[in-house]
């Protein structure tokens, strides 16, 4: 039997793309190009390259606005098998458990051996949505992927970042993984698949085909939010001192005295 | 009224448009640009660069999924080759003599054992494609062919030269024009599909050329090169409509390339006169400078949107061959202009190989020249106004 897939992705604004309101301090979005997220990309790639070796199916999954079907069509040009689109108004203003509430629902639906996340996305930085769907579902998790070797039975071998250094991890399907941009190269869309994207199916599923409480979708099911949002504020370019190590701490001792921070 | 004056007014792109547009320019931008002066430099063919784009499916846009290709329009193939040549010319003259040159014409005018032959591994890349018209002595006027083909048995004997053939160093597969009737002028030329390896088949010396220096523009030569009748293309003494027809062709590919190298000049002008600082200010702040790109702006966008008609027109299987040589010429006029304006606003910096400009100037010259000079347009425009 073959290996099922499926990876979550999002839209994301281009945040390198992103300019802030000067006046109000938030994003302006206008004009601003929206992208596979950055990580979620990896993990496509990743499944794509097991699609390439043990002739894996690739279902990719993504919730949001309609506008969202882009990154499932730029999936498709990849090389991806099959596109889920959970989309409908009771997602909306969803916080990320509300989030993983809804894919998990949607997952329940599935078939699957492996199920990958990207580590974070580029609007949010949370990385928290790939484990909570873990936890939702009660699957194996493995977070900070950079490399993963599979055995052919139903094991698989994972290298994963840690801050300090990495870190050799087994685990047995079916399970989670979390994956960073940098594990790989995404490919780019080939020319035919880019050719038929469009005239491919993406499955629309609203709230009523996935197995959830709907208390726990959307703005209502999102206990977090949002208070104030403003931009950091500038910092002055502080004073440097050429100086050997002890000299330094005698000057970082006295300053912070100064300020009576000591 | 002629078919130039058929207007199309739908100028948005198509969601596959804008998804293809989104895939070349990132791939030009990583793959093609950062090889562009070292391809230019060492007169080197990016063998490395047509690998890359054979994986995505570049090198077969527009052949059909059924004989291997992308299935794709003739407007994504323009696109890729603009894209391109806005990073590197040379590569984009790659795929346009690859595509418009050597698939073309086996896809218009090849029985079905020569599409099913040829094209599934020119469309992924395997082979790479040349067409041989050119010759000593018959440039413009093609009509002067002194290559022969002798009907022997079963097989056609080959005996002449061809010279500035694109590709020609790395090909495998070669559209080849021979007289096989010198009595009937033009209507005695034949065309044959010609391989690599062929005995009596020779690549001659490399051309040492002032731009587009990486893409292996050599001689062919053909002494007693035995040629099977199953590799005739079209019918005998139909030679010359194929060549005449592929060029039609061609020239929305050369069109696309002088567009994309105008393009690119453009994107290096903006960046550096904006950057340039003299008299305590950019120059991007002296009108002088805004006028000159306001108006290397405008001829730019205006070719874009002959070349987008004369795709648009192919893909429609209308009459474009008016169309064509309108965006040929003017696309060809406008890098031409673009780039030498380029140079002269980077001054002295623009002059030097430390800034790309000076090798987007030596790559433009050429589009006036090749697959009908900007005076064959002309002749081609007028013909069509006053016949």
């Amino acid at each position: 039997m073959n290996m099922k897939i499926i990876v979550c992705i999002k839209q994301v604004p281009d945040t390198t793309e992103i300019k802030l309101d000067p006046v109000t301090g938030t994003l302006i979005r206008d004009g601003v190009p929206s992208i596979m997220n950055p990580d979620d990309k990896g993990g496509l790639e990743l499944a794509l390259q097991l699609k390439d070796k043990y002739n894996a199916h690739v279902t990719v999954i993504t919730m949001g606005p309609m506008q969202a079907d882009d990154i499932l069509r730029e999936a498709y040009a990849m090389g991806a098998d099959r596109a889920i689109h959970l989309t409908d108004r009771k997602f909306a203003g969803a916080d990320t458990l509300a989030t993983s509430n809804a894919l998990a629902g949607a997952l329940r639906q599935l078939e699957y051996d492996l199920i990958i996340s990207g580590r974070q996305a580029i609007d949010g930085d949370t990385a928290q949505v790939g484990p909570q769907i873990a936890e939702l579902l009660d699957l194996p998790q493995v977070t900070y992927l950079e490399s993963l070797e599979f055995d052919e039975k139903n094991t698989f071998t994972i290298r994963k970042q840690t801050e300090e250094g990495y870190q050799i991890v087994q685990v047995d399907t079916p399970c989670l993984v979390s994956v960073l941009s940098s594990a790989n190269k995404a490919r780019y869309m080939n020319v035919r698949g880019i050719v038929e994207a469009h005239s491919r199916e993406v499955e629309l599923w609203g709230v009523d085909k996935i197995e959830v409480d709907h208390e726990k979708l959307g703005l209502k099911g999102s206990p977090t939010k949002v208070n104030k949002a403003f931009t950091k504020g500038v910092k002055s370019a502080g004073q440097v001192f050429e100086v050997d190590d002890y000299e330094a701490v005698e000057i970082i001792v006295n300053k912070l005295k100064e300020k009576y921070i000591l | 009224m002629s078919d130039s004056k058929t207007y199309i007014m739908d100028f948005s792109l198509s969601k596959q448009d804008e998804l293809f547009l989104q895939m070349i320019r990132e791939f030009a931008e990583k793959e093609v640009k950062p090889l562009a002066a070292e391809v230019d430099e060492q007169e080197r063919f990016p063998v490395e660069t047509v690998e890359k784009m054979s994986k995505i499916g570049i090198m077969g846009i527009p052949v059909p999924v059924i004989y291997g290709g992308a299935g794709g329009s003739n407007q994504l193939y323009s696109m890729a080759v603009e894209e391109l040549s806005r990073a590197c010319a040379t590569t984009g003259v790659i795929v346009s003599a690859h595509t418009s040159l050597c698939i073309a014409p086996i896809l218009e005018n090849g029985t079905e054992e020569q599409k099913q032959k040829y094209l599934p591994k020119l469309a992924a890349g395997e082979w790479i494609g040349a067409f041989g018209l050119t010759e000593p002595n018959a440039g413009t006027d093609a009509s002067s062919q002194q290559t022969v083909a002798v009907e022997d048995g079963d097989n056609y004997i080959l005996n002449g030269t061809k010279i500035f053939i694109t590709n020609a160093e790395y090909a495998h597969v070669y559209i080849i024009f021979a007289m096989t009737d010198k009595s009937k002028g033009t209507k005695g030329i034949t065309a044959f599909i010609v391989e690599k390896g062929t005995p009596g088949f020779s690549v001659g010396k490399k051309e040492k050329k002032l731009g587009i220096r990486g893409s292996a523009t050599c001689e062919l030569i053909f002494e007693n090169c035995v040629i099977p009748k199953c590799n005739l293309l079209g019918k005998v003494g139909g030679g010359f409509g194929v060549a005449m027809k592929t060029l039609d062709g061609g020239r929305i590919g050369i069109a696309a390339q002088a567009l994309g190298i105008a393009q690119g000049a453009m994107d290096e002008t903006v960046k550096y006169t904006k950057e340039r600082k003299q008299f305590g200010r950019s120059i991007a702040a002296f009108q002088n400078t805004q006028f000159q790109l306001a108006d290397m702006e405008t001829r730019v966008q205006a070719s874009r949107w002959l070349v987008r008609v004369a795709a648009y027109k192919k893909d429609k299987k209308l009459p474009y061959s008016v169309d064509a040589a309108m965006a040929k010429l003017y696309c060809a006029e406008t890098a031409m202009d673009v780039t030498t304006k380029a140079v002269q606003l980077h001054g002295g910096y623009g002059y030097t190989r430390e800034y790309p400009i000076e090798r987007m100037m030596r790559d433009a010259k050429i589009t006036e020249i090749y697959e009908g000079t900007s005076e064959v347009q002309r002749m081609v425009i007028s013909a069509a106004l006053l016949k």
